[in-house]
């Protein structure tokens, strides 16, 4: 039939899209919403900020040095991490290993800068979550954080695991990378809590 | 086929059909995309009903001036539970229901991008929502209102652990929302069928994906903020008592943070949905695309600014009352941008009157008195008259029924015939609709008239000489004809169930892929993934010589 000789029209060829994995972007739309809920708790604390009628307030009680250390440590631990997946992503398995063990003892010595400086406040400053406001905000704030880095410790301590029995190879790259992107949200909301918490309010 | 070959046919048909408790492992283990948002959707119907009844209740306590049916406080508990029910347990998870099962077929997807995060997230809602049912066990529900200002959250004058559950059932619920979030998110954004762009994607996986930032936004100010109420009554912190210098306005700011993205979380998937049904059934393609999509992000943004137009009578600066009353009017251009494109899309079409379009017809001119009602509101100086009155009961009424309900009505006619295979009844849906319409005015309406009247919200009960008993008599016999309306529905949900007309795969004749695959869909969804050249990729199959890219 002539009406089938008439040849149908072809549509242009499909190219194919270029996107990150599922997983990051799972973590990227996690993240933002983490982003919402410290953004919540950052601006509860300015709110309070110097509202208290009785002490005692941060300028009394927060030590300057203590948290200077613990913020370097958190700090370059975004580095160590980063030096681990590009370890991950050249092949070399000890090289990642390394420097993912030299990332947790930076987390969990930021963990023991916080709990040595929670001791203090407790026990010789007699400030408690529910002394004053300065206390209410404080302990939600970083407590809240730290919480995040404690998750962020196990979890990577769960992946050393793996690691030290040579389960973790560089194809797994994808599943790596969303608990460093976690990490280096940590770090960057520890800035935030850093500047408003140790500098402005201060 | 002989007949005994027949009969030997169905007896083993019956031999092979699992028992119930097969039959619950199934659905109690599944991580498919369709069964959570089936489950999704039953968990909606029961907390409708539970909700419903106690909406009734409240009605008769309201038929007569000092009408004693219950209690104040039975009567504070009432609504306290009737507004958490309807917004996060009906409104939340109906919507999230319908876009799990829709969203991945209309995308040409197999499924969600993490199946058992979606499996996590209904199973946090629907246990969010029994805890916050448990209240009932330390003998009384709540009695905060839906938006629980301080202080009546705290210890003084809620001394019951019934705030507690109600405040972790909304924590865990919220957690599931945001895993409803993300996944929708990472499915939207990665598993597209190939060639499906974002300029050529179905209109509802986009509203969804902006409801979906919504989520991620808006769920977590109130998470925290729920999180600040348990530490003040667990830990004796201070965040919204006054007495320490905590800020009960504070709880204010947080909450309607969420409460007012909450809204648009509740009608943008409506405009997909409308937005879906409405070309098919006018036998056009959507107008203004690109005008719709960029009204969709528009609304997402200028919807997270605009809250504090709930608090206009708590004395904030006039800067403030201004820029809030200024930006809620905003949201207006955008949702006109829409109004007019759904009227375009159906002007010179070739209308049908099915089921679906009937209910659309009931949303735009619904949606349309809500929204108008809601400009009146916005204005400060007006709304410094009416705020908490019955006006604002009779506003949001108006929308999130003649919106959300309406148009999820619509979704439901529209797709039950491809998740079940069945038609539903026509019958039975005009006779739904009919009677939801007029109870709907009847019982709402007259609430903007009493309202002016100066009749205050959540009032158990009124003196016999302010004028308002007619008008909240003409609202319950309106809440009296609405709740046949509902009953009719669940049953044609059912009956048609088995005795609904066979719908084969494309009953509407219908321009998305989730009608290129069979009726219910198979686990898999599709044999073979779709190739996409078009917004209406089925158009294109069922009209080689003539498909749709090319004019696009």
């Amino acid at each position: 039939m002539s009406a089938q000789a008439v040849a149908l029209p072809t549509p242009p060829p499909i190219e194919p899209e270029r996107t990150l994995p599922p997983a990051l972007w799972g973590t990227i739309a996690f993240l933002v919403s983490e982003g919402a809920f410290f953004a919540t708790l950052i601006v509860s604390y300015i709110t309070f900020l110097n509202r208290d009628i009785t002490g005692p307030t941060p300028a009394e009680v927060l030590s300057l040095s203590l948290v200077a250390v613990t913020t370097t440590c958190l700090l370059s631990s975004s580095f160590t991490i980063h030096a681990a997946e590009k370890a991950l992503k050249r092949g070399a398995l000890g090289g990642f290993t390394f420097w993912w063990a030299v990332t947790i003892a930076l987390g969990i010595a930021f963990l023991a800068g916080t709990a040595y400086e929670w001791t203090g406040l407790i026990r010789d400053d007699g400030l408690t979550i529910n002394t004053n406001l300065f206390g209410t905000t404080f302990y939600t704030l970083v407590g809240f954080h730290a919480f995040h880095v404690t998750v962020g410790v196990i979890v990577m301590l769960t992946i050393l695991g793996l690691a030290l029995r040579h389960k973790v190879t560089a194809q797994q790259e994808n599943a790596i990378a969303p608990v460093a992107l976690y990490w280096h949200f940590v770090d960057g909301v520890w800035i935030v809590v850093f500047l408003v918490v140790y500098i402005i309010g201060r | 086929m002989a007949v005994a070959e027949r009969q030997l046919d169905m007896a083993s048909q019956a031999a092979a059909r699992p028992a119930w408790t097969a039959v619950l492992h199934d659905w109690v283990t599944s991580a498919d995309h369709k069964k959570i948002g089936i489950m999704y959707i039953l968990m909606g119907t029961v907390f409708l009903v539970i909700a419903g009844a106690q909406a009734l209740v409240m009605r008769w306590q309201l038929v007569y001036a000092r009408h004693d049916f219950v209690s104040p406080d039975v009567f504070n508990q009432l609504f306290t539970m009737h507004g958490t029910t309807m917004v996060f347990f009906v409104g939340m998870p109906m919507i999230i229901g319908m876009a799990n099962y829709v969203v991945p077929l209309q995308i040409g997807a197999r499924d969600m991008a993490f199946p058992r995060l979606n499996a996590l997230g209904f199973w946090l809602t629907l246990f969010g929502g029994l805890l916050v049912y448990f209240s009932y066990a330390t003998g009384g529900a709540p009695a905060l209102g839906w938006f629980a200002y301080s202080p009546l959250t705290t210890k003084t004058f809620a001394r019951s652990a019934a705030t507690d559950f109600w405040a972790l059932g909304l924590i865990v619920s919220g957690f599931g929302t945001i895993a409803a979030g993300v996944n929708f998110v990472a499915t939207i954004v990665t598993m597209r069928a190939p060639g499906m762009t974002f300029r050529k994607i179905p209109f509802y996986p986009w509203t969804i994906l902006w409801t979906s930032v919504q989520i991620l936004i808006a769920i977590p100010p109130l998470t925290a903020a729920l999180i600040m109420v348990m530490f003040d009554r667990q830990l004796g912190a201070h965040f919204f008592d006054p007495q320490n210098n905590g800020s009960a306005v504070l709880w204010q700011h947080l909450f309607w943070f969420f409460g007012h993205p909450e809204v648009y979380i509740l009608i943008l998937p409506i405009f997909g949905i409308v937005s879906e049904v409405i070309p098919v059934f006018s036998r056009k393609v959507l107008f203004g695309y690109e005008f719709m999509a960029a009204a969709t992000m528009a609304i997402a943004f200028i919807s997270l600014g605009v809250w504090a137009h709930h608090m206009f009578v708590i004395g904030m600066s006039r800067t403030l009352d201004m820029y809030f009353a200024v930006a809620s009017l905003l949201v207006s251009i955008p949702t006109g941008i829409k109004f007019f494109n759904w009227l375009a899309t159906m002007y010179g079409g070739r209308i049908s009157m099915d089921s679906p379009m009937l209910f659309c017809m009931g949303f735009l001119a619904m949606f349309l008195i809500g929204g108008l009602t809601g400009i009146m509101l916005a204005l400060a100086p007006f709304d410094f008259q009416l705020s908490d009155s019955y006006f604002v009961v009779g506003h949001f009424h108006w929308v999130l029924i003649g919106g959300t309900l309406f148009g999820l009505f619509a979704g439901f006619h529209y797709w039950y015939p491809k998740a079940t295979g069945r038609m539903l009844s026509e019958r039975m849906a005009k006779w739904q609709f009919w009677l939801l319409l007029i109870g709907f005015f009847l019982t709402f309406g007259p609430m903007h008239i009493s309202g002016m009247l100066g009749m205050p919200r959540r009032i158990f009960t009124y003196e016999a000489d302010r004028g308002w008993e007619l008008w909240n008599q003409i609202s319950t016999i309106g809440a009296f004809i609405q709740a046949p309306s509902y009953v009719i529905f669940v049953w044609n949900l059912v009956w048609s169930l088995r005795h609904g007309r066979p719908a084969g795969d494309d009953p509407w004749d219908a321009y998305t892929l989730e009608w290129a695959t069979t009726s219910p869909p198979p686990a898999y969804n599709f044999d073979q993934l779709p190739v996409v050249h078009s917004r209406r990729p089925l158009w294109d199959a069922k009209h080689p010589d003539d498909p749709d890219w090319q004019y696009e």
